[in-house]
């Protein structure tokens, strides 16, 4: 049988709702060819008053924060050394792995020369926050990339490298926090330049700060709403018990987001608030998907209950999502004018979306990232042989591993 | 960004808009020394009189026409909308690879060999000059040069030696003196204000009119310069990082320690001396 004859009956296999993310990204795929064969001008809704529109808000401004939770949760478990969350770690790596490779993907497609992309590592200019959060995002994808290569070492039971990343593992967790804190709160200082722009109901100095803080939420809402999901679809290991450590957490940072965007729109605002009906509507929706899951996870039947907690969770993503949709898109439409993405920019916006789903799904199910509970296998290796327990030190550290 | 420039000195603008006549030789003047292609348009597409409808990658500048009522007559009044060579540009400051640059002759330049097209320009100009190439599957940003190449060599911008009475070119500090100036003269006819002395922290084309400048079609632009605002965030950048770093890594290693005596007594407890250690 040939490679691709395997290939083919593997993919035949899949489940009906994989070949179907196949087909969406595929079509992504197509619609990005045709942006770069006719232009951004005939594919895109883009115009002169409008630069920055779809790909820009969701694959960028609101793909990084959603990508949040492997930074979130690998400062929680390994700093903050709350271990018993470890087992959540890998899915919300494999899920930042992700998403920072989509994000560089839809940046390329958005950028006007993508091949000179390289350009910002020689090209310094510090007082950009475009050259900041493009110098972070590919720093931290790097250092994603690093943390992911764990599963595959394992599932290919290479140890040399796995001792090497494990001996890392602390610096990357700490530089995969700091990176992230840096380029988060820099997609806010992106529309601190846009002072007669972005409506006052979002601009305000306090920006970088909050999406910094959102992101962390969203973060936190994802690794729920995943771990809930792949209980459910992917037959993974409930892991309830877990999530409602981090439904406690949760509200701690969303109380304090809320409090300082609350805080910050109230006293730091210039400016006409409440000007456009259509803007404060979306005001509303943002805030309203925030506070009510705010309330809700306060209560503790809501934290213990699975579907409870997943609503919660869900109105968060949901809340941030608006909330940079507003920031990039809404906000930033002067009145009178109106941008709505084309079919090309929607296409390849949702392939970007099944990608993720579809690499994950597939990642799953051929590396062992739900399987990874830590408190089963013996972690102190390699690099402290007398505090090992008993019966291992003799081992030398090699290949004693699960 | 870069070293310090006198902006007593350096070349600025100075358009007397009530001189304008809107004969818009400006405009051909512009499209002929940067070589720019005609763009086919029609009459009334736009917001009035003005063609081309608004500025684009083939068009730097234009007038804009207002027309309004003074004594029971129509009149015209014109706005010659252009880049604004601001003192400190946000296009210069928001580039993530330094494409744009304020020369210390005045003109802010675009360096198109490093441009990589994120159009953060775009979105950051107050004045929305910057214009993007949309028709191009590879495009570039497009604007305004200030003519730097023939400033540099002395000579004055294409529109302004072009035009026969509004267009006046030489050091910024002159021409805010000459425009302060021509109001004192005749106070009837100018309207008390200057349009670029203050807005954006200060540009190199500064705008005499008889209207209100809103009415005209200017753009409402904040007084402090535009790369403040970024900055007083940006400058914490290396703090953070630092900060979040260092405390992190302290917070693990007291909490990894915590863990280690504890693991050690447990193993003390049970009464296993661990293993020596050698070196």
């Amino acid at each position: 049988m040939t490679a691709a004859r395997i290939i083919y009956r593997e993919i035949k296999s899949y489940h009906n709702f994989v070949k179907f993310l196949i087909v969406l990204v595929s079509m992504a795929a197509l619609a990005s060819m045709i942006r770069f064969i006719f232009g951004l001008g005939v594919t895109t809704n883009l115009n002169d008053t409008f630069p920055w529109g779809l790909w820009i808000s969701f694959d960028v401004v609101t793909a990084v924060p959603l990508a949040a939770g492997a930074f979130t949760l690998g400062a929680i478990v390994h700093c903050f050394h709350i271990k018993k969350l470890e087992p959540l770690v890998r899915p919300a790596i494999v899920t930042g792995f992700l998403g920072y490779s989509l994000v560089c993907v839809g940046l390329l497609l958005d950028l006007g020369q993508p091949q000179r992309g390289w350009h910002t590592m020689v090209y310094w200019n510090p007082h950009s926050p475009m050259f900041e959060v493009s110098m972070c995002i590919m720093a931290y994808t790097t250092v994603l990339f690093l943390e992911f290569l764990s599963p595959v070492c394992e599932k290919f039971g290479y140890h040399v490298p796995l001792r090497l990343l494990r001996t890392i593992e602390m610096p990357l967790v700490v530089a995969a926090a700091s990176i992230s804190t840096l380029h988060q709160s820099s997609l806010g200082t992106f529309f601190l330049i846009a002072v007669d722009k972005l409506h006052p109901l979002w601009y305000n100095p306090l920006l970088p700060l909050l999406f910094w803080v959102s992101a962390m939420c969203a973060g936190i809402s994802i690794i729920t709403v995943e771990a809930s999901m792949s209980h459910k679809w992917m037959g993974q290991p409930d892991e309830g018990e877990l999530l409602e450590t981090l439904a406690k957490i949760l509200p701690c940072v969303l109380g304090v987001y809320l409090t300082l965007r609350l805080v910050s729109l109230f006293t730091l605002t210039e400016g006409k608030l409440w000007d456009r009906p259509g803007l404060i509507a979306l005001f509303v929706l943002e805030i309203a998907a925030l506070v009510i899951p705010f309330v809700m996870l306060l209560s503790a039947k809501v934290r213990t209950h699975n579907r409870g907690r997943s609503t919660a969770a869900w109105l968060v993503i949901f809340g941030v999502v608006v909330n940079r949709f507003n920031v990039s898109m809404f906000g930033m439409e002067a009145p009178g004018t109106m941008y709505y993405p084309s079919i090309i920019e929607s296409v390849v916006t949702i392939g970007i979306i099944a990608a993720h789903i579809l690499f994950f799904v597939l990642i799953a199910k051929y590396f062992p990232i739900f399987e990874h509970h830590p408190e089963t296998v013996d972690y102190s290796l390699p690099d402290h042989f007398h505090k090992t327990e008993k019966g291992h030190a003799s081992g030398g550290g090699l290949g004693n591993e699960a | 960004m870069s070293e310090a420039i006198d902006f007593t000195k350096t070349k600025a603008f100075l358009i007397d808009m009530t001189k304008c006549t809107g004969c818009r030789g400006c405009q051909v003047a512009c499209k002929q020394w940067n070589q720019l292609d005609a763009e086919k348009t029609t009459f009334f597409t736009g917001e009035g009189y003005q063609n081309p409808p608004l500025m684009s990658e083939y068009t730097y500048t234009r007038i804009k026409f207002r027309d309004y009522q003074k004594n029971g007559e129509n009149e015209f009044a014109f706005y010659k909308e252009m880049c604004m060579h601001c003192n400190e540009p946000a296009c210069a400051s928001v580039c993530p690879v330094g494409a744009f640059k304020k020369t210390k002759e005045g003109p802010v330049t675009y360096d198109a060999d490093r441009c990589i097209g994120c159009r953060f320009c775009m979105v950051a100009c107050p004045f929305g000059v910057p214009k993007y190439e949309w028709s191009k599957a590879f495009p570039l940003v497009r604007k305004c040069t200030g003519c730097f190449a023939r400033v540099k060599d002395g000579k004055k911008p294409a529109c302004a030696t072009t035009c026969a009475s509004a267009i006046s070119y030489g050091p910024r500090a002159e021409m805010v003196q000459e425009a302060s100036r021509r109001i004192a003269a005749r106070p009837e006819k100018y309207l008390n204000k200057l349009y670029g002395a203050e807005e954006a922290g200060g540009t190199s084309v500064i705008y005499l009119t008889a209207l209100p400048f809103d009415e005209l079609g200017f753009k409402h632009v904040t007084k402090r310069p535009l790369p403040s605002y970024t900055w007083q965030a940006l400058r914490l950048v290396p703090g953070i990082f630092l900060t979040v770093g260092s405390s992190l890594s302290l917070l693990s290693w007291f909490t990894h320690r915590k863990e280690r005596i504890k693991k050690e007594e447990e193993q003390r407890a049970s009464g296993v001396t661990p293993p020596k250690e050698e070196s």
